[in-house]
């Protein structure tokens, strides 16, 4: 790997006694694009803000580009463009009034800022909405303006804690779209989510992350191969009579009996679905899917991702 | 699309050196959309209150006390108001503006994402409040002279003084940046604080007309010291040299101490 942007060693953060970030260690190249998958409250966000320098760490070694963030802070956050989860658009001024500002405090001058903040409008396909206000554009507008601003910098290291929470489907693929151009222009991603299907979507490689701790780090497709059949199948009961079921289908696959479905893992589903049958077996429902990320959680956790 | 030039120590040199002075254009930016409300309220207060009390209670005052220290009621209670005008509009600033960038509209939030440091945060909404407060006082002073309220030309520099009496209210900025939302705090601050304070630091009538064990609610309120310091400059003096000293001193430290407590609980707050 090429001289690691980012690079965290046995990295915590803890609240009191509870550690929100437990001992952390990953790197992260230039150019990649680097994916935190974890449900909610698992230090992703945390640890997210520590890698902005803006959040002091308990404990452990961080660098970002080289630098220590508790003794580089503001040399370091000129250098990266912050998505954070919540978008603190100023509300008080205009879609593009909110890049010039936001450009000015990297220390920019004026007209370097405002040529720029008309090429990320355009990017942000939020050019016909310079002069709207930020409370009148919808929820994957204001998004889109967020990412914008990150970029006023022209940052080297783009942090994205959850990008798409709360997004319609059609707002989510334009935001990826955008997303997925930054990537193949070669900026450096690194992003927070519980979608394992954005996860898939954007990232390079992954950490899965549980209770402030990394319980496996691979790419999406090597993550599955390694903690997951190529195939599952899913079958529905009913929700009084899955935990019964549960029980006679012993030895088709390995088993997940969650309140709503049993899911059965193998390598061939169908085949798996006869194997069902065959015992007598008739489920309300069934499906045959491949495996995703959300199948490596539930196996390294014991728990769904969105819960 | 543009390239930013690549020179990372240079611009967060430029950070570092005008970070705080970013945030005030920032603020100057956000104002401008409520500019008729501040200027309604700049105007409006001063001539509502003058005219109350030059008119009407200094009418009845003369008539029936006579002049205080020599000068009209209207004269007397002028520099009380002018500080008292300052006051509002930092404590203003200093609960809602402060809760506002933190919480409501998280622009405070944002700033720190970027290069700037809670230092230069604080800096750059002191810079802005300090402008209100200049804009407010002069406008008052203005007003004033209209009004006859000044003898004499030192009287200018109540606005100096205004404007270090709204700055001793700082520590309430301290006490905003360390809540988490205001769940009433403000309104009591308001009402059981700062208001009744005005009615015990000698602004409608001189503290010496409290009884002695109600004079030391005076002698604390940066009000008063406010107040007192600007009579001196409008027409005075009216005091010994050694107790302006005083105001001065007890004015500055609490803004020095209010700032600096104001740095502290803000870096507390966005260091999570």
């Amino acid at each position: 790997m090429a001289t690691p942007v980012i690079s965290a060693s046995s990295l915590t953060k803890k609240y009191k006694d509870v550690a929100a970030v437990d001992g952390i260690t990953f790197e992260v190249a230039p150019g990649e694009s680097f994916g935190l998958l974890g449900p909610n409250g698992a230090g992703k966000s945390t640890a997210m803000r520590m890698i902005g320098a803006v959040s002091t760490r308990t404990s452990g070694d961080l660098t970002i580009l080289g630098l220590d963030p508790n003794e580089h802070g503001p040399a370091i956050r000129s250098l990266l463009g912050v998505v954070p989860q919540a978008d603190n658009l100023d509300t008080d001024l205009r879609v593009r009034d909110n890049l010039l500002v936001y450009g000015r405090y990297f220390g920019l001058p004026r007209a370097q800022v405002a040529k720029r903040a008309d090429e990320l409008l355009e990017f942000a396909q939020l050019s016909d909405r310079a002069k709207s206000k930020v409370n009148d554009l919808s929820g994957g507008m204001k998004r889109r303006l967020t990412i914008a601003r990150a970029l006023i910098n022209d940052p080297r290291i783009l942090l994205l804690d959850e990008p798409t929470t709360g997004l319609d489907p059609q707002a989510r693929h334009i935001l990826w779209d955008r997303l997925f151009r930054l990537k193949e222009q070669g900026t450096t991603l690194v992003l927070t989510t519980h979608y394992m299907d954005e996860a898939e979507q954007l990232s390079d490689r992954i950490v899965v992350v549980d209770k402030g701790r990394i319980m496996a780090e691979g790419t999406p497709a090597g993550l599955i191969r390694e903690h997951s059949t190529r195939e599952v199948l899913e079958v529905r009961f009913g929700s009084d009579r899955n935990e019964g079921a549960a029980a006679a289908l012993a030895g088709i696959g390995r088993l997940e009996v969650l309140p709503d479905r049993i899911l059965v893992y193998t390598d061939d589903g169908e085949q798996a679905l006869r194997a069902v049958m065959d015992r007598g077996l008739e489920p309300v429902t069934s499906l045959v899917r491949r495996s995703s990320l959300e199948d490596v959680f539930l196996r390294l956790t014991g728990r769904s991702l969105v819960e | 699309m543009t390239q930013v030039m690549r020179d990372p120590l240079g611009s967060s040199d430029r950070s570092r050196r005008f970070g705080a002075w970013y945030v005030t254009e920032h603020k100057l930016m956000q104002a401008r959309s409520y500019t008729p409300t501040l200027v309604a309220t700049a105007i409006g207060t001063p001539v509502l209150y003058l005219f109350a009390f030059g008119v009407g209670l200094g009418t009845l005052i003369t008539a029936n006390v006579g002049p205080v220290f020599g000068v009209t009621y209207l004269q007397f209670v002028a520099p009380a108001l002018l500080a008292s005008a300052a006051v509002l509009v930092g404590t203003e600033e200093y609960t809602f503006g402060i809760l506002l960038g933190l919480k409501w509209n998280a622009t405070y939030v944002g700033m720190n994402a970027a290069p700037i440091t809670p230092r230069q945060i604080v800096k750059g909404i002191m810079i802005f409040i300090g402008i209100r407060m200049l804009a407010t006082t002069t406008i008052y002073y203005l007003i004033m002279l209209v009004f006859g309220a000044v003898p004499s030309p030192w009287g200018v520099l109540m606005i100096v003084a205004g404007i270090l009496t709204g700055f001793a209210f700082s520590p309430i900025a301290a006490f905003a940046a360390s809540l988490e939302d205001d769940r009433g705090e403000f309104a009591i601050l308001q009402r059981l604080v700062v208001l009744p304070l005005t009615l015990f630091s000698g602004t409608v009538f001189p503290l010496s007309q409290l009884p002695i064990y109600l004079q030391w609610i005076g002698w604390l309120s940066p009000l008063w010291h406010g107040s007192e310091l600007g009579r001196q400059f409008a027409y005075g003096p009216t005091e010994p040299i050694w107790l302006t000293i005083v105001h001065v001193v007890y004015l500055l430290g609490l803004a020095i101490v209010g700032w600096q407590l104001f740095v502290r609980n803000i870096t507390r707050r966005l260091n999570k």
